[in-house]
């Protein structure tokens, strides 16, 4: 029998018995909705960790040093045996040279230093970061009290609230006023002749120009006072309480404690950086840039091994919602197999008269299949809609309660397509395996026998 | 009317079915020659085999023993697909409960043989009209068969049975379920259809004077057996 022929029949069928086939149509979208609400909480939670993780840029960063400075936590000392690397020093050429690499999005240098900050008659001592634009975005900055920097190199702070409240009591006040900067500005040696002179006589001829140390003020603009450390992820540790844009941050050329190092192995003449932060594409692009910068010569520390063991949690999550969720449709294949047997019961009469009329063997288990798939089929589409359904309701249920918690709302549940056509996909499997034995069962009918039926 | 020989052949066909430690023979060595044309009443009582004969005639069910031949294939050997092929290209049958399905239309009823025997849909409508209109149920198409009267069953059933232009028509008691009026209608058709498309009609019956009356020729048989096999005047 042709395909389409089948498919009429089979819808026949259903329709003719449309209560009992309801009913296990409705089992079976039932457990397709538990597994589709299972799993898309765990989909949910996944995507939501998995976005709070990469916005924080704790987990698509590398962070880069010079080798001879420090290596970074958790990282091992090199082994003894291993090759001495020539050092370099981390400068603009370096930067340069990262941005090019394959995945990398940005690079941009730790800027950090210790500083007096004066606001009315008040000074303080606090640490200062350079904030790079993209952390714009970082969700760090989200229900901050002002806004972020109006522009890359504008002249524009962002307080740390605790730091705040030491200049005020009033922490949001602060928003719109200047504060005062007064920092280290680190400057190339004037090149007269008194000074290589004495540089010679010092360090010994062919040296480069020495450098010297001049204090700077500069007047920013407050523009936002935050609560949490926002410096964690894109400053790669966490401490700073009072953050620039990065690019002013860079202008100031603040003295650096390694300014003084590159000054003695004779590299004063171009800047340093303390550390690079690399940002690539995606957690999993690290691993390939990182090998790429240690090729390179640099020391890298990154944040992937957090990752993978997140990874592994949530798969086994996953994998635990998944059993559960399959559960009921385990139930719900022992419905469609009751409902075939009836029907076989019901129609053996019928069975009996397509075989007298020429239905092959294959034809009666090929309709028996088709009903079953059916069932399978418009189980799976309304079982998808209802654990979608499901899925919102958490969702709106939690939000409701994060709000009155004065938490922001999240989305913990997610369908993405793959869990949808997959649900779809593993009902129609599960009610063919289901509708094995009936539909083999009534291909097996004597015709002489079940035309006698009554 | 030409009549071409060994169309249709039992030899020594019997079939045993097994109750427990019984034995039970249903049909015991019927050896029996249908020709092309002919209009053949299997008569006999209740019990006496003659319904089973025309299952294994008809493919439906297998002799244990001997063979049951049909333009010289072995009907006994033939496995399940060919056998299924047999029943949809070369037969047409007629039940004595006339077995329509009851939730499709007569139409849809008639056109089951054809979905089956994968007949384009193009033609469909046409044989199913002209099947219908042979059996003067042109006008009953849409209804159901529940709306139909008994002999207006029988006729859609007739009408199913030739759709698909079968050699052969086995007919099963078709006049079981129906009034002495509309029983001779159902016989008078099937003489018809004998004569105008030269089908080999094999029907079985209960009914002598019936018997007498449409077939060409009466096959007898009690207990299993043939007791007599002879040509009517």
């Amino acid at each position: 029998m042709k395909t389409r022929d089948l498919s009429e029949l089979a819808v026949r069928n259903l329709r003719e018995a449309v209560l009992r086939n309801s009913l296990t149509t409705l089992g079976v979208a039932v457990g397709v909705a538990s597994l589709v609400a299972m799993l898309s909480l765990g989909v949910g939670l996944q995507t939501l960790a998995s976005q709070r993780l990469t916005r924080s840029g704790l987990f698509d960063a590398v962070f880069v040093t010079s080798q001879r400075n420090f290596r970074g936590p958790r990282q091992a000392p090199p082994p003894a045996s291993a090759p001495k690397q020539n050092s370099r020093i981390l400068d603009e050429d370096v930067r340069q040279q990262l941005t090019k690499l394959s995945n990398v999005t940005e690079v941009y240098p730790q800027i950090r230093f210790v500083t007096d900050v004066h606001y009315a008659d008040k000074s303080e001592s606090t640490t200062v970061l350079g904030l790079p634009d993209s952390s714009r975005s970082s969700g760090a900055f989200d229900g901050m009290t002002g806004a972020f920097f109006s522009s890359p190199n504008a002249e524009e702070a962002i307080l740390q609230i605790e730091f705040a409240k030491v200049l005020t009591d009033q922490p949001p006040s602060l928003v719109g006023k200047d504060l005062i900067l007064r920092y280290a500005e680190r400057a190339p040696l004037s090149r007269d002749a008194s000074d290589e002179d004495l540089l010679d006589s010092m360090m010994g001829s062919g040296k480069p120009g020495g450098i010297s140390i001049v204090p700077r003020e500069k007047k920013l603009r407050i523009v936002g006072v935050i609560e949490s450390d926002p410096s964690a992820g894109v400053g790669g540790f966490g401490g700073a309480r009072l953050y620039l844009p990065l690019q002013t941050a860079e202008q100031l050329h603040v003295a650096q404690p390694d300014d003084l190092q590159a000054f003695v192995s004779g590299n004063s003449a171009k800047p340093s950086y303390m550390a690079l932060t690399v940002r690539v594409h995606s957690p999993k692009d690290v691993p390939q840039v990182e090998a790429a910068i240690k090729q390179l010569g640099f020391a890298t520390f990154s944040l992937l091994d957090a990752t993978k063991g997140l990874r592994l949690v949530f798969t086994v999550f996953d994998l635990f919602l998944g059993l559960f969720g399959s559960l009921a449709l385990t139930v719900a294949s022992l419905g469609i197999i009751n409902t075939l047997v009836m029907a076989i019961l019901e129609r053996r009469r019928e069975i009996g008269i397509l075989k007298a009329l020429g239905a092959t063997d294959r034809d009666v288990r090929s309709l028996f299949f088709a009903e079953a798939g059916a069932m399978g089929l418009f189980g799976g589409f309304f079982g998808v809609a209802l654990g979608w359904l499901i899925g919102q309701a958490l969702t709106w249920g939690t939000t409701i309660y994060l709000h009155r918690q004065n938490l922001p709302g999240v989305k913990i549940s997610y369908v993405p397509w793959w869990l949808a056509v997959g649900a779809i996909a593993f009902a129609i499997a599960v009610s063919l395996v289901a509708g094995l034995y009936p539909a083999s069962r009534a291909a097996r009918l004597n015709p002489v026998e079940a035309l006698r039926y009554e | 009317m030409s009549i071409a020989t060994n169309f249709l052949q039992a030899e020594s066909a019997s079939r045993e079915y097994r109750l427990g430690e019984t034995v039970i023979r249903a049909v015991d060595a019927v050896s029996l020659n249908v020709e092309k044309g002919e209009f053949v009443a299997l008569l006999g009582s209740s019990g006496s085999g003659k319904s089973t004969l025309l299952s294994m005639m008809a493919g439906l069910d297998r002799p244990t023993s001997g063979a049951i031949r049909v333009q010289d294939r072995n009907l006994a050997e033939l496995d399940a697909d060919d056998l299924a092929r047999y029943r949809r290209e070369t037969v047409g049958m007629v039940f004595q409960s006339f077995n329509l399905l009851p939730r499709m239309t007569l139409e849809e009823n008639v056109e089951l043989p054809l979905r089956l025997a994968e007949v384009d849909r193009r033609d469909r409508a046409s044989r199913v009209g002209e099947a219908l209109e042979r059996v003067g149920l042109g006008a009953r198409t849409r209804h159901r068969p529940s709306e139909l009267s008994g002999g207006e069953q029988q006729r859609g059933a007739l009408a199913r049975a030739l759709v698909n232009r079968p050699a052969i028509l086995f007919a099963d008691e078709p006049t079981g379920n129906l009034d002495s009026v509309n029983g001779e209608q159902i016989l008078l058709l099937l003489r018809e259809i004998q004569a105008s498309l030269g089908m080999t009609i094999i029907m079985v019956t209960h009914e002598r004077p019936l018997a007498e009356k449409f077939a060409n020729r009466i096959a007898l048989l009690s207990d299993g057996r043939l007791v007599s096999d002879g040509a009517q005047s």
